[in-house]
This record gives structure tokens, sequence and C-alpha cells, in this order.
């Protein structure tokens, strides 16, 4: 069981370094020729969880605090200047207003990490400096991951160097759609070590993998070669994280763990907008894995609009009275 | 708790559903209801109180219904039915889209109602039942629009008696109500003891669709009721679901009443799982078996076989997920188990279970909270012999064993006594599809689990009852052929003459079991005369032992079923052309017999051996249209072995009217030819010896049809009985069947004509052949 201590005033301690990383194994071709996912079975046990899992008042609000630390406070956009990555942080630092915070009790509560592209990770990591929010960077090509093998390596270390703790990297799709498993467990490892120190999520951009089975056979070869999430997408895809895929990627997760004992992180990203989305997201990893995947350190979101309509929801716990927009400062 | 300690903690809440409405309209009653009769709720008298299971207090008082209340009611049903019948079916179809429609709009009174008096989560009343029984009332108001166009020829039964479970009570009612009232009849219905509620609101709110008086009629009360309402002579038809305790008892209770029944039974469904399936959705499914309204369902699937290699595994995966299963207020939206229906239900699943003395008995790791609750269970390293492997629990307990290989996993599947339904999870779309014909069940689902729709017929075989419900072949167990019949008179064989004429060789005929000519077992013959008094020969008296072997014998050759159709089309052409080839010989035998012509007789024989040579090709099964993305394939099945008693008036044609849809269907037969004129039958098995029919798919028993009635409706592996016989025996029949629950088709002393179109077709290929749906759902 998890027994660390959230802490929330001020001391929020780094989410990267509760648990061992994934340190890894032998890619094991058997283990993901096995792989089995029924689409219409996931796609059920998916659209009835939203009718088995709620929570109200006082629980949705702390659940809806708790999705707020797991954020990756995100702008991924070619018009990012310094400025808004300033104004991004620090709604990352204070992504509820002051006096919502201290009724719920909740004062110093931050999001995840910020997450931007390489060119802004200085500014980031400058801008939240004494926070103990991590940078992350996406990299290796992103969205598409198809520049040259040596640049994507570079990238890496380049982010890193400029004070990324984390990696969100995209794999070669082509890997897995010519089933080139071999090819893709090497790209991943070699990613991974590129990373040092630096936590790595592994992008799998489900929209473009065709099918759950492949999605599956993705993520098991990721974990294998050491990434520390999975990750669904970019955002850029045109599907990006679902229900059904996390579920999939949720259960080779926790077949991971049964083999090897180690915890694999998990973050959906792109469309979840809405807080009652976190909150099913949210009961699909507790049923499925358990609490400690529910904190930041094996949970996040991949979000930039969620945080908004999960303030608006916080206030009307705390009111009564459903909120508007322009009532919480913008990130 | 404040919302620090719960961002910690990350526990759910209480998430509870409203009850207000649903308190507020028991209320509105002053908690005390009598029946629903002509449109009208009587006056309460010896009431009894109905109990919400999650907390043990008394919800309302209703009326426990004597005789005469029974009476009132199927008197009402009786006075509202022929002008009910008589509207034009798009005129029944506006009364149950309005029904279907009432239900949409109370959707939430009946789910919390439902929730309170049963115990079921919120979640299920809200998500499963209520939409399934709009759906079920949607789906027959369709039927009822087309019936008239689509199926001419068939009559409404009359007043329908219908008694259902606690375990479903709205859906069962819907069930029942929507085929009953779509096809013209009025129904009396008896909800269970347990939960008469949300029936006793269908009834109220049925004035909102202005349903005419009398049309529904609903009588509360415990088995007394439901046994008055089985036992009225005004009742034309019986649908019962519930225990195969109480179906055998109905079964006995109306035997030779001429009353029609189905009944949907108990059951012990296998859940298979293949080395390949995909292992964490099995598991998912298995919560939807098992888990699933607190396991009480009668086709959970309660019976879990699993591959050897993958057990220990799988078995891991399920123990983790049922730790995950949250027990507790019924009425709370973020719960999966809820409370047990009954204290007296709970004594007899712990009873049950504690009397388990082998296996591993694993609960799960979940607050049971205090009450009326059980825990999820799970019993592996059972053995078929073990009497939980057997028995039905009826509640939140499911039982396991392995297999190696898959023709292995049937014959565990098929070990039972039920056949209600069975499941199959694996990724291999050969597999599939191979296993899911060999399983004795009438339901089976691919990859997925308890799926239901009004457009798919659901219902059982052996001891799991008879009937489906759902799809036309539903509504046809609520219709009858518009036929005005005579009495059928005992037909008696010519006296034995004072002085017989014999001349010619001695003929000896014999019984024709196995393929081969048996000699009767017991070593008596009769003697059988012309009118005129001339001895045309002998024939053997079978008895019981003969039965016994020529069951046994069309047990041996159960292969049948799995030759092509055109095989059989093919045997059955040419069985017809041998008798045609010997015609003249048949004809001149049956002016014997009979002392009429024969030869109108021989050729409508040879007709009708056409006429199912025809259809062995031609009677397909269905896609439903089901609202999955998948396919729901509705299959017509051999029913296994059939005995028949056949007509005394049409000695040859009466046995082919029989046997040829039954062989056509790949059943195999045993017959007990016409008592009158036997000879004519036993002639005719030298037709069968030359006509490729392999050994033992018919067999041919002679004698006495009240001495051979007995042993035949009483054996236990014979899987269907039909009796045209002349000789009352339908009482009989009816009632030794409910030894094993076969389905029974008798004539209650009621004439046909052999040379009828009414004697061929579509009625004898549907009594010949169980409706199997074979859901698969779909999807990369």
């Amino acid at each position: 069981m998890n027994t660390r201590t959230v802490s929330v005033n001020n001391t929020f301690t780094p989410p990267e370094h509760t648990w061992p990383r994934n340190p890894g194994m032998p890619l094991d071709l058997d283990w993901v020729a096995s792989v089995q996912v029924n689409t219409s079975a996931v796609e059920r046990r998916a659209a009835t969880l939203g009718g088995r899992r709620t929570v109200k008042k006082e629980f949705q609000a702390a659940w809806l605090c708790k999705a707020i630390s797991c954020i990756d406070l995100t702008t991924l956009a070619g018009d990012d200047t310094p400025g808004r990555v300033r104004r991004l942080a620090a709604k990352a630092r204070q992504p509820v207003s002051e006096s919502l915070l201290e009724q719920l009790g909740l004062q110093g509560l931050t999001t995840g990490a910020v997450c931007v592209y390489h060119e802004m990770v200085e500014t980031a990591v400058r801008a939240l400096e004494g926070s103990g929010i991590p940078v992350a960077a996406v990299s290796t090509g992103f969205p598409a991951g198809l520049s040259s093998y040596r640049l994507r390596l570079a990238e890496i270390n380049d982010s890193v160097k400029a004070g990324a703790r984390e990696i969100d990297i995209v794999i070669s799709r082509r890997h897995v759609l010519t089933q080139n498993w071999q090819a893709l467990y090497d790209e991943m490892a070699q990613m991974r070590a590129e990373c040092g120190q630096a936590h790595v999520k592994a992008i799998l951009a489900t929209g473009e993998l065709g099918t759950l089975r492949n999605v599956a056979r993705a993520s098991l070869i990721c974990m294998m070669a050491g990434a520390d999430f999975i990750k669904t997408s970019t955002g850029k895809e045109g599907v990006n994280a679902t229900l059904p895929v996390t579920l999939t990627m949720l259960r080779c997760i926790r077949d991971y763990e049964a083999r090897t004992g180690i915890k694999v992180g998990y973050k959906p990203a792109g469309g979840i907008a809405k807080a009652k989305d976190a909150l099913l997201y949210q009961a699909m990893m507790k049923d499925e894995l358990g609490v400690p995947w529910l904190q930041p350190d094996l949970f996040r979101f991949g979000a930039s609009s969620l945080l908004g309509d999960i303030e608006r929801q916080l206030e009307h716990h705390l009111t009564g009275r459903y909120s508007a927009a322009n009532r919480h400062p913008l990130g | 708790m404040t919302v620090r300690d719960i961002f910690h903690s990350m526990d759910y809440g209480p998430a509870p559903e409203s009850n207000a409405e649903a308190l507020a309209w028991l209320a509105a009653h002053e908690g005390n209801f009598g029946h629903w009769i002509d449109a009208s709720f009587t006056a309460p008298h010896d009431s009894f109180e109905t109990k919400n299971p999650a907390t043990g207090h008394k919800l309302a008082q209703v009326t426990q219904g004597n005789q005469a209340d029974v009476e009132a009611a199927v008197a009402a049903a009786r006075r509202a039915q022929p002008k009910w019948a008589k509207l034009s079916g798009h005129s029944r179809a506006k009364f149950l889209y309005a029904l279907a429609r009432l239900v949409q709009k109370h959707s939430r009174l009946f789910a919390v109602l439902e929730t309170l008096d049963n115990g079921k989560p919120i979640r299920e009343s809200r998500d499963i039942d209520v939409p399934l029984v709009a759906r079920h009332f949607y789906y027959h108001a369709g039927l009822a629009q087309l019936l008239p166009s689509e199926q001419p020829d068939l009559e409404p039964l009359g007043v329908c008696g219908a008694v259902i479970p606690w375990n479903f009570p709205l859906l069962m009612l819907a069930w029942k109500v929507a085929p009953a009232l779509a096809a013209g009849n009025t129904v009396v219905l008896k909800p269970a003891e347990y939960t008469p509620l949300t029936a006793l609101l269908f009834a109220e709110i049925s004035r909102e669709a202005g349903l005419p008086k009398g049309v529904l009629n609903v009588v509360t009360g415990d088995g007394a009721t439901g046994a008055a309402l089985v036992a009225h002579p005004e009742v034309n038809k019986i649908a019962f679901t519930g225990s195969t305790a109480v179906g055998r008892k109905i079964r006995e209770a109306t035997a030779g009443s001429g009353k029609a029944l189905t009944l949907e039974l108990g059951g012990k469904s296998p859940y298979i799982v293949f080395e390949d399936a995909d292992l964490d959705s099995a598991v998912e499914g298995l919560v939807d078996a098992i888990w699933f309204n607190q396991g009480q369902v009668c086709c959970a699937g309660s019976r879990l076989l699993v591959q050897e290699g993958v057990a220990d595994r799988f078995h891991t995966k399920l123990k983790h997920r049922m730790d995950g299963l949250r027990l507790g207020d019924p009425l709370d939206k973020c719960i999966d188990v809820g409370a047990i229906v009954d204290p007296v239900q709970l004594a007899a699943i712990t009873a049950m279970v504690d009397s388990c003395k082998d296996g591993e008995v694993y609960r799960a790791a979940t607050p049971v909270p205090a009450g009326c609750y059980y825990p999820p269970t799970l019993i592996t390293g059972l053995s078929t012999a073990s009497k939980l492997m057997q028995e039905e629990i009826f509640g939140p307990v499911l039982v396991s064993t392995t297999f190696r290989t898959p023709g292995e996993a049937v014959d565990l599947a098929n070990n039972t006594r039920y056949g209600l339904a069975a499941t199959v999870w694996t990724e291999n779309i050969n597999l599939a599809l191979d296993v899911a014909p060999k399983l004795k069940a009438g339901v089976v689902w691919v990859n997925a689990t308890n799926l239901f729709d009004a457009a798919a017929g659901f219902g059982g075989i052996r001891e799991s009852g008879f009937g489906r419900e759902g799809g036309w072949e539903g509504l046809l167990a609520y219709l009858k052929p518009r036929l005005k019949t005579k009495t059928l008179l005992q037909a008696h064989p010519a006296p034995e003459p004072v002085n017989p004429e014999v001349e010619g060789l001695d003929r000896t005929a014999k019984l024709f079991i196995g393929g081969k000519q048996a000699r009767p077992d017991g070593g008596y013959s009769q003697a059988v005369y012309s009118a005129k008094g001339r001895l045309l020969g002998h024939y053997g008296l079978g008895n019981r032992k003969d039965i016994r072997n020529a069951v046994e014998a069309a047990q041996a050759a159960r292969g049948w079923a799995k030759t092509t159709a055109h095989n059989r089309a093919q045997i059955l052409f040419y069985i017809a052309e041998n008798l045609s080839a010997r015609a003249a010989e048949f004809a001149a035998r049956l002016l014997e017999l009979t002392g009429k012509p024969g030869e109108a007789e021989v050729e409508a024989a040879i007709g009708r051996l056409f006429t199912y040579a025809a259809w062995a090709d031609k009677f397909d099964g269905a896609v439903k249209s089901v609202p999955i993305r998948g396919v729901a394939i509705a299959m017509n099945e051999a029913c296994g072995v059939i005995g028949a008693l056949c007509p005394d008036e049409a000695p040859l044609l009466g046995l082919v009217s029989l046997m040829a849809p039954a062989i056509a269907m790949g059943n195999t037969c045993v017959l007990v030819p016409s008592q009158v004129a036997p000879l004519a039958a036993t002639d005719f098995y030298q037709v069968l010896e030359t006509s490729d029919l392999p050994a033992g798919v018919v067999n041919i028993v002679t004698g006495s049809h009240a001495e051979l009635a007995k042993p035949l409706a009483g054996h236990l592996d014979v899987d269907a009985l039909w009796s045209f016989s002349s000789t009352p025996l339908s009482a009989l029949i009816e009632k030794e069947a409910a030894g094993n629950l076969k389905r029974t088709w008798v004539n209650h002393a009621r004439a046909r004509d052999w040379f009828g179109a009414e004697s061929e077709g579509r009625t004898f290929l549907g009594a010949a052949t169980e409706v199997k749906t074979v859901w698969v759902p779909y999807g990369e």
C-alpha cells in the first residue's frame, strides 16, 4: 500500500519519487504474442463504469482536487511564447483561487507538472523555481515522431539539460503497424537511456494504432523497455484518450506489475475537458489498479481546459451556485 | 470527513438515489394495496407485509389473494378478452406503444420502487431492468401491428395466467404481459410474494394508457394464490418463470387440462473460458454473470469452466476483481452488489455454501454490510460430483472447475440437468462457433454474458423449461391455429372373430429398434383382424424394456443431427421413392386394416415425405436485430429424441406426419404406431431399411398406447413427447413429462385432419426444433 503522505502546504513532494523506477526487462515476444483484447467486451466495461461509480459532495470536491494534482498543465501550440508559458506556470502554482482552496483545506495544491515543447522548457523551469513542480517536455519529434532518429535522441538530451524532469516521447507508430516489435523495444530503450534521471512517458498515439490489441502490445513493449509512464496520445491525433483505450492500457500495467513488481504510471491525454470525465478516469484507475494510481507519481492527465471546468465545479460545491468561467483566473 | 481527509484516502462516498417519490406513491395508497381487477384496486383484505430487504423495514401491505379474488380476476379477463382480441393489430399496437412510453416517462419511479422492494442495485433497475421493459413493450407494439398480416391463421389463446418471480419483478411482467396482450389475450398476473409493488404500479399506470378494463389484472399473494390461478379452469395458458421445483408442480397441476404452458425455470449455466480468451474481459464478464442481481438470476453463469493452463492466472485475476466489488445500500449509485431479496433466501444460500465440504472457498475481501447481504464467493477445486457443481444456488456464489480440451469443456458444460444459458470466451471464432451449437442451452453468449433483448428468444431446454420469450418465437406461444376441431373418439381394433379366416404364409411383424427387427421383450403378440374377420397377422406387444432399448438406440443415433440438411432431405426423398415403389401393396394393406381404400393415404404419405424433404434444408434460423454491434443468431436445433404416439385413424399417413418433420430437423425418434392398425407401420420399417436411414434414427415399438405412454413420457432421456393417440392419454403424458420437464404436444382428445394442410408444415417443424439464440458481439 502507498504509505506516502501527501503534503499540500508548499511542501508538495515532487511526484516522481515514490516508487522504484521501471528498470525494464528483456523483450518477451511470447508475452506480446499472447495478448488478447476483446474490443466489444472492453467497450461494454468502459460504457457501464459511469453507471457503477460516482462521487458526490465533499467526496467529489476531494477527488477533483486530486485530479488537479495530477494535471500536466499543457500548452503545445505553435504560437507559444515565454509570456504565455509564464502565465501557465503561475496557474500551475495556484490552480484554484486561494480563497476556494482555503475553504477546501487544501492550500498549496498545485498541478502535477507543466508540459511544454523544448523551446519553452527553460522559461517554464525558471517560472516554476521553488515550487517543486516539474517541467515535462514533449520530445522526439513530437507529435509525428518522424524526424531523424539522431535528432530525436538529441532533443531528449537538450530538454533534460534545459531542466526538464519528465520527457514525453512519441513512439514510431510504424513499428507497431508493421509488427516490428524489436525495433519498437530498441527505440524505447534507447530513449529511456537518453532521459537519464528524467522520467519518461511513452506516448503511444493510440488513435493511430488501429486496434486495441495493438495498443496492448505497444503498452507492454514500452514497459519492457523501461517506460515510467505510458500515455495515450499527443492530443494531435484524430482520436485521443478514450475509456476503452484506457482500460486496455491499465490492464497491461496491472499485468506488468504482476510479472515484475514494478508500478508503471498512466497518462491519458487529449479530449478530457470536463470534471465529470476526470472523475470517470479516476474511478477506472481506482477500480482497475487501486489507490496508488490516483496519485500524481502514477497518474497524470494531459489536459489544458480540464482545470477550468474543475474550478467551476469546486466553486459550485462550496457555494451551491453554478459558477461562471470568468470568475476563475485564466491559465 | 473533511475534503482534505478524503483527498488522502480517496474513498468513494455515499451516493444515494432519493426514495422520496416512491415512498410518496406508497403513501398515496396509504401503504395498503388490494388487487388490480377491472382497472381499479379492490379493497385490501388479509394483507401481508412487503419489505425492503436492505433495511428490513416494511414498505407496504398487500393482499393475500384467495380463491374468490382469483375468480374475480379471471372473470374480468374473460369478459374483456373477446373485444380485446377483436381489436385490429394496429389498435393493440397503440396500447402497447403507450405502455412503452409510460414506462419511460415513469422510469425512475419504477427503478426506485423495484430497488426498494427487491434489493437490487439502483444501477441495475435504472440501466438494465426498466430500459429492457420499455424495449419489450415497444417491440411487442410492433408485433401486434404486424401480427394480422404475418400470421393470419393464428388466433389468441384467451385468458393467460402469468406467475412471475421476485428476481426481475417488472421485467418478467413485461416478458409475460407484452406478448400476451400483443397476441390478443387478456392477462391475470400474480407477482411474487416478496416483490409485488412494481406490478401494482404498472397496473395503475396502465390506466394512463387507456387499457380497457379487465385486459390486465394483478392478483397479489403467495404460492397458494398462484396455485389457484394455475388451477382455474377458465385460464387458457400459464406462463411461469421461477424455480424448477415449482415449474414441475405446475406441469403436473395443468396436465390434461388443455392449458398451454411455457416454463422458464432454473439453471446452472456454464461459463467457459478458453486459454486464448481475453482473460481480463472474461473476469469482467463474470461480474455481469454471477454478481449481477446478487446472482439471483436464472441464467447466471454460475459454473465456471476454465482451461487448466490458465486457471491459476484466471482465478488470481478473478479474486482481485471480486475484492473490488462494492456491496451496500441498493439505492446507492456507487455499489455493485445489493441486498439478497429476503432473509429466507439468504439463509438458503448460506446453508448451501456451508454444507459444501470440498473445494476452496474464497470470499471477496470487501466490506459486507450487516443485514441481508452475502459476499461474492468463489469456490474452486470442485469436481463434477460436488453438490454445488450441480445444484442451483441462486446467490452470488460461483463454482469453478477446469478442463483440458474443447471436447471436455462441452462434456462438462452439458453435464447438468439444466439447459438455460451458456457463455463461451475465446478469441478464436472457429472454436466459438464450433462449441456454441454443441452446448445444451437455449441461449449462448460468445465473449459476453447476460445480454437480453426483446427481439431475441430467451428460454431453456431440459429442466430449465420450455418455450421462448422474445421474438416471433415468443409470440407464437400466445397463439394457436384458427381451427374448429372435433372430439376424437377412441378407436378400437376390429374384434376378434369367432372363426377367424386364416390364409397364406404366417408373417411375423417385429419391433424396429436400432435399425434391426427385434422381438418384443415380453414375448407377447397380438393378432390383428380385418373388419371382415380375416387374420392379417400379429404384432409384437412392446413393453417398458422395449421403450428403454428404443430410446437407447435413438440416443446412440444422435449423430443424425450433425448430418447435413441436404443429406437428410435426400434420405426423406428416398423413403418416399421406396414407399412409392410399394404403393399398391401399402394401399391394399390399408384397405384390409381400415376397410377403406388406401391409395389416397399412401399418396398423401408420399407427398408428406416430399414436404419434409423439402423443408429439411429450408426451415432457416434468423439473425435478430438486437441493439448491439454483433449478431444474435437464432438457430433451429433438433430437440433430441422425440417420442410419438401416432394417430390411430390414419395408420400410415399419421406415422409419416410425425416421423418426417422429426427426422428432417435432425431428431431421432421412438414411434408407437397406431394401436388399431400397427401393421401399416411394421410394413413401413422395411421401407426405412432400404432407404439409407442410419440405424436408430427411427425406432418403432408397437403395442398398447396406454401401456407404453407412461414409460415413454417418464423417460428422462427423451426430450419431447407427442401424442395423437385416440386413447385419452394427454393428462398422463403431461404429468409423467414433469420428471425431466420434456416438451409435450398432445391432442387433448381433439381430432385432426391428417390429410389437410393443418397437419404439415411450420407447426410441426416448430415442435421438432428448439430455438437457440447465439449472441456474438464483434469488433476489433
